[in-house]
């Protein structure tokens, strides 16, 4: 078996793997589908109906509704696919990754400015370095 | 017979797209960005390529779940501009160089490299923006380009050294085509960024600054990183990077760097753009 147990050691981060992309395979062709203008029009007059055409759980349709991004990717979504969603509603990756980090978008902008997030402290959860 | 004169790499920010196409280059914020390119694009206007092989990623547009090539080649005469959710940006549509994609496609499969041949592929922003930055907005493309798709999206992509190997069997292929062309490999995406989780917003400047010394001064270092030390160090999409070790590959042992640029931010990213000139 190909052992990708060590990415589990990098924290806050999400490894699109197998068994990620199997649970997440229609949330991301549902993403997918919105890089057609008609589908981002069904999809913008009723997301709940849109979202009730793809064999989709439960929870995954929960998480495009409510644009939260850190649940979709535990649910098996991939960002660049993700990304259909905010580019449906006109928003950019600064704005999407800025949602998951718990900061205001101000806040995360004005990291950003700054340099970025550091690298020291969320290299290991292991070592805690 | 043709040959491989020069190696590019930049980062591919969608958010220098956005900013370019919507009017907002002289932007504060983006100025410094652009003028970063203002050498390169001096120096290509004199050392213009018949043919860039762009070697980028693509980002669920062209390719879904429903299939994943490890390494592919882009071997039509055209090209179309992909709507990855915003519309399709307002550029030219990239216009291929069927003749030598085929040749190359050729030489690296009976190389033993297995490519996946494509006839029909909307590029997205990763091919898009280094052209963009170092072309600005012509009428068409000067140059063609052939588009060499490598998977960073699902896990596992190829090893960085397998990247570097499959610029080596370019080099090969490009260098036993009989037609006189001036042929550049660009490695584009990276650096320092991630664009997902908690840690969303990382970057790393002494990693980004280690890898483009090393690009020169140790690349069989960089041969060896581990896809774990890219995701720990510089980010999960700083994986990216892998695909610099083609153009590095392509570019035979020793090169001598002609410019550099680096700036952060750049959205999310730790923007990086290099040129490379092949010595041996």
């Amino acid at each position: 078996m190909t052992d990708l147990s060590e990415f589990d050691d990098i924290p806050g981060t999400t490894l699109f793997t197998a068994q990620r992309s199997r649970k997440g395979y229609w949330l991301n062709q549902f993403c997918m589908s919105l890089m057609k203008a008609e589908n981002r029009e069904r999809f913008k007059a009723d997301e709940r109906a849109y979202l009730d055409e793809w064999p989709m759980t439960e929870a995954q349709k929960q998480a495009v509704l409510a644009r939260d991004y850190n649940a979709a990717i535990a649910e098996g979504g991939n960002i660049y696919f993700l990304a259909k969603i905010f580019a449906t509603d006109g928003k950019s990756y600064q704005y999407a990754a800025g949602t998951m980090t718990g900061m205001t978008q101000e806040e995360y902008a004005e990291m950003m400015l700054r340099g970025g997030r550091s690298i020291e402290g969320v290299r290991s959860r292991k070592e805690g370095s | 017979m043709a040959r491989i004169t020069a190696g590019v790499t930049s980062s591919h920010v969608p958010a220098i797209a956005a900013a370019w196409d919507q009017g907002r280059a002289d932007d504060d914020y983006w100025r410094p960005i652009f003028a970063g390119f203002d050498w390169s694009k001096k120096w290509i206007a004199r050392n213009m390529p018949d043919v860039v092989i762009l070697v980028y990623n693509d980002h669920a547009s062209a390719f879904s779940l429903e299939l994943i090539p490890t390494f592919a080649i882009g071997c039509a005469d055209r090209f179309e501009i992909a709507d990855e959710g915003y519309g399709p940006r307002p550029v030219p549509p990239v216009e291929g160089h069927a003749d030598l994609a085929w040749h190359i496609a050729q030489s690296t499969i009976l190389d033993e490299f297995d490519m996946t041949i494509i006839n029909k592929l909307d590029v997205d922003h990763g091919l898009t923006v280094p052209l963009t930055l170092m072309f600005g907005q012509p009428e068409a493309w000067p140059t063609r380009i052939i588009p060499v798709p490598v998977n960073v999206v699902q896990y596992p992509p190829p090893t960085g050294n397998r990247c570097y190997l499959l610029g080596q069997a370019i080099r090969r292929a490009v260098e036993s085509f009989p037609e006189n062309l001036n042929v550049h490999v660009w490695g584009t995406g990276g650096m320092s960024h991630q664009l997902q989780g908690p840690r969303a917003g990382l970057i790393n400047t002494e990693f980004d600054t280690a890898f483009l010394d090393r690009l020169t001064t140790n690349p069989e270092a960089l041969r060896k990183l581990p896809h774990v030390e890219y995701v720990r160090e510089a980010g999960s999409e700083a994986i990216e990077l892998v695909m610099w070790l083609v153009m590095r590959g392509a570019l035979g042992e020793h090169v001598r760097e002609l410019y550099r640029f680096y700036h952060v931010p750049t959205s999310n990213t730790a923007l990086g753009h290099i040129v490379l000139e092949p010595t041996s």
